[in-house]
């Protein structure tokens, strides 16, 4: 799988946190007033009650990464934080698109759609809902085959990601990388 | 706000109450919890301005005598009088205010606290929950506002969370590298009851800073001092937070490292000591810029390579190789390239490193040293007129150097820092990182309260003192004895001299025509006070002041072409360093 981390300077950094009323105001607020750029954020429940996982994609040198690592861990609510661009992990992004679609076109869009192993949740008179869940690139491309018919909105949710094998990405300082995992079949077509 | 508001006092018959008492149970309201926690947490003064959504916890105070409350006359004071406080006993400040405007005027005061790392708990009031959110009457959104100038921040939401959120707030601020921490109380959990139950210890486990510092690095750290032929130490604030005198004077003389200190590391290391090279910088000796430029090793010891430092970063000890010891893991490496990074408190880190330190001497360097000394030595005044500089030199004369000096921001604060050699540790108290006028006065007011016993001189601008002299009338109140110097100029100071360096002497908004006298004001809170206009008047007048039981103000009639020398020009380099008027016609391609 081509990890965009690896190269052009992106980072993924997964960040633990207390569930608490403005944790997310707190970690969004420190990367714009220290003038970092996040290029998506992603938040859910984690394994454990009372704590969330973020999940940040940010742009930048080593230097960016390990300060906003450090501002990070400065927060009282975040517990720990994982630059995971260097391990080898599963990334994933889900989107709904909204496509412009008739009957004449319906069967053309939906053999697109499971080409990229997506689905359709929802047909309309003269619309389609498209889900689709895998990295950037494959929901880029998807995006892109789809511009034709006209793609009337589209929402992602922000990359989330985790850490092959091992222990679960922050509770360890770093996750072991684990070659013995089974290889990602969700590969951009 | 005709409203009566209900909260049981201590010893109302509440049977439940006194039913669980007995048991061991305290049953408090919210108020009472926050009194309570207070004084669990050794707080004996706090500073603070009442209003509607604080009232429920002001109304409690009675029943707490050993928490003495200073009634300010603006919050912003009641926030840098906690600062001054806190800075001057080393013991956590507290600042009270009510919701809205009580809330936003401690903004100033946080930021503050926040740059220069100083620890406050500041309690705010604010609107009952029900009205959250409904832009009620002195509402504002305290914790959103505070967020990116508190360590932390607390909205309560439920009474019985109080204890719990005093015990972490006190523990967060004075812990680590320390910080104001601000806790945000709606009136109506400060009125509800609930079981107080304080915590014996906080543990926090998302929050543990690191003390020690890593063993290999300690060891790396020693190695590079041996091998190096030019080191330089350069202490700031958080040699005097963890109380590392001692230390940092033991390394410096096994060692044989000249130390500098940065603005807010004066005072960590004897002024008088033959090692002492005094503040690096923009406005620091100039003779310590050409040595840092000289230096093969910097020694950063709880200072954060400020642009005010450093200068231009490319250009900055370009020789040298650096070690840095911070207790902010966040600090090290956020400016300069570092060498040999060590996380720890800086008291222990040095006590590890001095133990592997070889004694050395290095009379290669001190010639050199000496030689830079003499080459570009700190100027003591240009202009005709009273010099400001002589001022600070005779206080501190007068005081022998062991006396507090606060200051607010500007040239009056260089010269202090330039001038007065301070003797004891601890005894410099300035706004360095946000650089905020009018510090002065509420900040002495705070220190006085913390030392009662030591003399403290506030060394105040013109224009900063006019920003919060009503703090004059609570000092009166108390018989605070705080002693002002004003370096009065009529000008904004600073901004006139680098109007007139750098802008070419287009004096925009720089200067005050019409000064109060500052003589008749003192008469009107009836305070000692006396105009200096000639140097011969200096000394007098200060043993005259010092005299005085309370409060004294002396307005020195000072130089008003006074400029502060050196100056390095913001983002320039030692080499473009200003060190004399006449250095100015040598850099005219800067305007």
């Amino acid at each position: 799988m081509a990890d965009v981390s690896l190269n052009g300077h992106v980072h993924t950094i997964t960040a633990l946190v207390h569930d608490r009323p403005g944790v997310l105001a707190r970690v969004a607020g420190l990367f714009s007033r220290r003038g970092f750029n996040i290029s998506s954020l992603a938040v859910g429940h984690s394994e454990t009650a009372g704590l969330s996982r973020m999940t940040f994609v940010v742009e930048g040198g080593d230097w960016v990464v390990e300060q906003v690592t450090k501002q990070l861990y400065k927060l009282i609510d975040v517990v720990r934080v994982t630059n995971i661009s260097s391990e080898s992990s599963v990334v994933r992004e889900m989107a709904l698109l909204k496509v412009k679609s008739n009957k004449d076109n319906r069967a053309e869009i939906m053999q697109i759609v499971d080409i990229f192993r997506a689905g359709i949740v929802d047909v309309g008179k003269d619309t389609v809902i498209v889900e689709v869940t895998g990295d950037e690139g494959k929901i880029d491309a998807l995006i892109k085959l789809l511009q034709p018919f006209g793609v009337r909105e589209t929402m992602r949710t922000g990359r989330i990601a985790m850490t092959r094998g091992g222990v679960a990405a922050g509770t360890k300082q770093t996750a072991v990388p684990a070659a013995q995992s089974a290889p990602d079949t969700e590969v951009v077509p | 706000m005709g409203r009566v508001f209900f909260y049981p006092r201590k010893g109302a018959p509440v049977t439940e109450r006194q039913a669980k008492e007995s048991e061991g149970v305290l049953h408090l309201t919210g108020a009472q919890m926050v009194c309570e926690s207070l004084v669990r947490e050794g707080t004996d003064i706090m500073f603070g301005l009442p209003g509607g959504a604080i009232l429920p916890l002001y109304q409690t105070l009675p029943e707490y005598p050993q928490l003495r409350h200073i009634l300010v006359r603006h919050e912003q004071n009641a926030g840098h009088a906690a600062d001054g406080y806190a800075r001057a006993s080393g013991k956590v400040g507290v600042a009270v205010a009510t919701s809205g405007p009580g809330a936003t005027n401690l903004v100033t005061p946080l930021a503050t606290a926040m740059m220069d790392s100083v620890p406050i708990v500041a309690i705010t009031g604010q609107v009952p929950r029900a009205a959250i959110g409904r832009d009620a009457f002195q509402e504002t959104d305290t914790t959103g506002i505070t967020l990116p100038i508190t360590k932390h921040n607390y909205l309560v939401m439920d009474t019985a969370d109080i204890p719990q959120i005093m015990s972490e707030a006190f523990h967060i601020a004075r812990t680590g590298r320390p910080g104001p921490v601000l806790i945000d109380l709606p009136r109506d959990v400060l009125t509800e009851s609930d079981d107080f139950d304080y915590p014996e210890h906080v543990d926090l486990p998302s929050y543990k800073p690191t003390m020690e510092g890593h063993g290999q690095m300690i060891k790396r750290a020693a190695q590079l001092i041996a091998d190096s032929q030019r080191p330089l130490l350069m202490v700031g604030h958080g040699a005097i937070i963890s109380g590392a005198f001692a230390e940092v004077r033991e390394i410096a003389e096994k060692a044989q490292i000249p130390v500098i200190t940065t603005l807010l590391g004066i005072g960590s290391f004897s002024g008088e000591h033959i090692l002492s090279m005094g503040m690096p910088g923009m406005h620091g000796q100039a003779y310590n810029n050409w040595a840092i430029d000289r230096a093969d090793l910097i020694i950063g010891v709880g200072m954060r390579f400020d642009d005010r430092v450093t200068g231009r970063l490319s250009a900055f000890a370009p020789n040298a190789k650096v070690i840095h010891i911070d207790i902010d893991p966040a600090e090290v490496g956020k400016n300069v390239r570092v060498t040999v990074p060590i996380v720890g408190d800086a008291k222990r880190v040095l006590h590890a490193l001095e133990k592997q330190v070889e004694q050395v001497s290095r009379p290669e360097w001190m010639s050199e040293i000496d030689a830079m000394r003499a080459e570009h030595p700190l100027g003591s005044g240009h202009g005709s007129g009273l010099r400001p500089q002589h001022v600070v030199r005779e206080l501190c004369d007068v005081t022998d150097g062991r006396a507090i000096v606060v200051t607010g921001v500007g040239q009056h604060q260089m010269w202090a820092a330039q001038h007065y050699v301070f003797k004891e540790p601890g005894s410099w108290i300035t706004s360095g990182g946000l650089g905020t006028m009018g510090f002065e006065v509420p900040a002495a007011m705070g220190a006085a309260f913390a030392q009662p016993n030591r003399p403290v001189w506030s060394i105040a601008g013109d224009g900063g003192f006019q920003m919060t002299m009503s703090e004059l009338a609570t000092i009166v109140e108390h018989n605070v004895p705080v002693k002002f110097a004003i370096l009065n100029n009529n000008n904004l100071g600073l901004v006139r001299q680098l109007q007139d360096l750098f802008y070419g002497g287009s004096r925009v908004a720089s200067g005050y025509s019409a000064n109060p006298d500052f003589v008749k004001l003192a008469e009107a809170y009836g305070i000692w006070a006396k105009h200096v206009t000639d140097e011969p008047q200096v000394r007098s007048a200060i043993e005259e002041a010092a005299a005085v039981d309370g409060p004294a103000i002396i307005d020195f009639h000072v130089e008003p072409e006074e400029n502060v020398y050196p100056h390095v020009p913001a983002g320039e380099s030692v080499f473009e360093m200003i060190e004399s008027p006449a250095g100015r016609e040598a850099l005219s391609w800067l305007t």
